[in-house]
């Protein structure tokens, strides 16, 4: 919160700005932007030619969002598995860093951020920054653990046998995230992060109500060296675009943070299908400290065996 | 094989005794420390599957029995939970103890009852389940260094579903971990193989454990469908079939039920042209004709590089020809009987549907004995991905080869497959093993080596092999509120 002042400096400025503008006689008009989703690194409309109206906390409208449609799902879900093979390849210490990166571009549209955090959650500007700034840290966090979880979650097992025996945790594919319906951001990239840090690939269900962080978050990650494909959002009605979701043959596991009960048990029924890995909604404060339980869900563990041979029967005692 | 020819092979037979084991005329299920009948007095008969003799009669339980248990799981939870984790690790240990004072007993009832050779019930089932029993004993007063966080809390009563193609070792890998960290069970032994359940019963009662800590309830799969339905459930632990398996996590969707499930597989066993033919072969034989091929994570394809088909293949043949078939309680014995008519059925039918769809079919001269259930040693080759018998898991005697090029090949077919549980590679190359183990979607990968199990390590798989792991440190996670 150190940056405080300067930030109500900026406010000032633009705010004479306007006032200058006012006073020529003239309101300077501001420039909207068409948000879209982020698939495969794109920034696509929905194949479906569809939006709806989002609007800030006292119904002032916002924007119009993509409503994505189950083909904009099914196509999402082909980016993600395209991409899951060289994010899961890369070095940990690569994803950390691109991680890393996530956190500098945030910092710079911090203002940006908190602006939509503000009228998506109507929360005052402070109210707003705290999560951002909560968010930013997240990332950060996040980005540290790529290259530690492996060391904290696997290791060597002392078999009875001459036997090399060694645990790795490897993600688990794609993975479906019903981001958290109240927490637009901070809930977000605490549902998200995890899944990635990890070398999963995600497929991204914004919060319905309040979709636009996610999709400006899309933003960033585009210029934040993090493979397209990796992280894909998609916008709309929650439950439409999580059932095919849920169902889909190509999708490995599903968070279902951002679903209510009944939808909940909807999904989790049509993920047996193909044995998804689900994460059940539970109440989250996600200001807390996270513990490293959705950095686990979504990891599988390798055992691998080899002989060890022997080096004779008399050994050595040094 | 076992016929009396006088080859080189041609052995004397060796029987184990079975007056080793007193099997009860009846038994009952085990609730809350006693042996009692089920509430609709309905029974059913064990019968050993190598002659089809009747070995007992069974209770079978029903809705309301397994009620009854869940009570008494739920009754003996508070004393047992709140144990100092120092105590409940003697429990364990001294059951460890008495499955190893009587595994001679368990390895010739777990022979009769399954079907298996002895050579395996001795030597692999029995001490591994002791094993896993003296493994988990020690966690159970060190739950706070596990790394879930200090002072980890049990989830409570624990409904655990377990196959017949390891009885025991399958009940070990169940109860043992759940037992020390503070839950209480209630197990549902497969209906073709509940008697050594019941024997651990009464090593329970000698190991003087406080009465509903376990609990036993022999059935078949509406026993195990009111078991994982039962409101009062917390965790629910699953070892089968993926069909199972999939019928179980809807079962569970919408509650607060913690599951793992452990189910089939379609294993690739990677020989490339540098290994060791006569290793690999070994390691193949050991991959899919280890307890008849009934084993979830066998290595029923064998994918090898196209350059040392034949040269394999004739081995492969050649030591097949000496595997000796018959009698599982004699010590000579290689392969045993089909735990079941049933599963005897399913296998005849999928290798008849690989013959249809045109893979070749091979089997050594093979005299299979007139009663029981038995089913020869059988090779498919020309066996292309599309096939039936390179795609279902088979679960029986039965491996299907199939070729590769390149390592990149090798790799995608053996990813190319619903299950993710196991593979094996065969290679001399260290760098190959590690670039290949490290592409494999698969929970358990052997290298120069196949099946080996051990308390330590974790077993599990990904894909439709199923959910969370068993064995080691990751094993106690299924079993605390983490």
């Amino acid at each position: 919160m150190s940056d405080k002042p300067k930030k109500s400096d900026k406010t000032e400025k633009a705010g004479k700005a306007e006032k200058r503008a006012a006073q020529a006689g003239q309101q300077r008009l501001s420039v909207f932007k068409t948000y879209k989703l982020y698939v495969g690194g794109k920034f696509p409309r929905s194949e479906s030619g569809r939006v709806y109206e989002v609007t800030d906390s006292k119904g002032k409208w916002l924007a119009n969002a993509p409503r994505a449609s189950r083909k904009d799902a099914r196509d999402a879900v082909v980016a993600a598995r395209k991409a899951f093979g060289g994010w899961s390849g890369a070095t940990a210490y690569n994803r950390g860093q691109v991680l890393y990166r996530v956190a500098e571009m945030l910092e710079g549209r911090k203002g940006q951020f908190v602006h939509e955090v503000a009228d998506a959650e109507g929360l005052s500007r402070s109210g707003a920054a705290e999560q951002v700034e909560a968010t930013i840290d997240r990332w950060v966090w996040y980005a540290g653990w790529t290259d530690k979880i492996a060391q904290v979650v696997g290791g060597g097992n002392p078999v009875a046998g001459p036997f090399f025996n060694l645990s790795t945790p490897e993600p688990t594919g794609v993975v479906t995230v019903l981001a958290p319906q109240e927490s637009s951001f901070l809930g977000l990239v605490s549902v998200l992060a995890p899944v990635i840090a990890t070398g999963n690939t995600a497929v991204v269900i914004a919060s319905e109500r309040s979709p636009l962080p996610a999709l400006s978050l899309g933003e960033v990650l585009a210029t934040s060296d993090l493979p397209g494909g990796v992280v894909n959002i998609l916008t709309g009605g929650t439950a439409e675009i999580a059932a095919p979701l849920a169902a889909h043959q190509d999708v490995n596991a599903i968070d279902l943070a951002g679903a209510d009960a009944a939808l909940a048990k909807e999904l989790e029924i049509a993920a047996a299908d193909n044995l998804k890995r689900v994460v059940r909604p539970r109440p989250v404060d996600y200001f807390a400290p996270p513990g490293i339980e959705r950095l686990t869900a979504f990891l599988e563990t390798k055992t691998v065996w080899h002989p060890t041979g022997a080096l004779g029967a008399s050994g050595s005692s040094y | 094989m076992a016929s009396p020819t006088a080859s080189a092979f041609a052995y004397a037979p060796a029987p184990e005794s079975r007056s080793v084991v007193d099997i009860a005329p009846s038994y009952g299920l085990f609730i809350d420390g006693e042996f009692t009948e089920a509430a609709d007095g309905k029974v059913f008969k064990t019968v050993s599957p190598s002659t089809e003799e009747v070995l007992s009669e069974v209770a079978r339980a029903g809705a309301e029995d397994v009620d009854r248990a869940v009570k008494a799981a739920r009754r003996a939870f508070g004393k047992w939970s709140a144990l100092p984790g120092s105590e409940r690790a003697k429990y364990l240990f001294r059951i460890a103890r008495i499955i190893q004072e009587r595994s001679r007993e368990l390895a010739v009832l777990e022979t009769l009852d399954n079907g298996k050779p002895i050579k395996e019930t001795r030597d692999a089932d029995l001490p591994l389940v002791a094993a896993h029993f003296f493994y988990y004993a020690g966690w159970a007063d060190k739950l706070d260094h596990a790394g879930f966080g200090t002072n980890p809390a049990p989830l409570g009563v624990a409904g655990q579903v377990i196959p017949w193609n390891f009885p025991l070792l399958m009940l070990a890998w169940k109860i043992a971990p759940a037992l020390a960290t503070g839950n209480t069970v209630v197990l549902k032994p497969a209906e073709t193989t509940p008697l050594s359940a019941l024997f651990f019963a009464d090593i329970c009662r000698q190991a003087g454990l406080p009465k509903g800590v376990v609990n036993i309830l022999p059935g078949y799969g509406d026993t195990g469908a009111a078991l994982v339905g039962h409101p009062d459930v917390n965790k629910v632990a699953f070892t089968g079939s993926t069909a199972v398996g999939r019928a179980i996590a809807r079962q569970v969707a919408g509650t607060k039920k913690k599951v793992t499930l452990e189910l089939g597989g379609k294993g690739a066993n990677i020989v490339f042209d540098d290994a060791p033919i006569d290793q690999a072969v070994e390691g193949v034989v050991t991959g899919i004709f280890f307890n008849q091929g009934q084993v979830c994570c066998a290595g029923s394809r064998l994918l090898v590089q196209e350059s040392i088909h034949d040269e394999l293949l004739d081995s492969l043949k050649r030591r097949l020809s000496t595997l000796r078939l018959g009698d599982p309680l004699d010590k000579n014995t290689d392969i045993g009987a089909i735990n079941s008519a049933e599963q005897l059925a399913r296998i005849t039918t999928l290798v008849e549907r690989g013959e249809a769809e045109g893979a070749e079919r091979w089997s050594p001269a093979c005299e299979l004995p007139s009663s029981g259930y038995w089913f020869a040693p059988t090779l498919f080759t020309n066996v292309t991905q599309a096939h039936t018998v390179a795609r279902d898991e088979i679960f029986g005697p039965v491996l299907s080869v199939l070729t590769f090029r390149t390592p990149d090949e090798a790799v995608a077919k053996a990813n190319n497959s619903q299950y993710g549980l196991s593979a094996g590679i065969w290679t001399e190359k260290g760098s190959r093993i590690l670039a290949v183990a490290n592409k494999l979607r698969a929970g358990v990968i052997w290298s120069n080596t196949f099946n080996k199990f051990d308390p330590t390590s974790p077993f599990g798989g990904y894909k439709e092999s199923g959910y969370g792991r068993e064995g080691g440190r990751h094993g106690l996670e299924a079993y605390l509120d983490v």
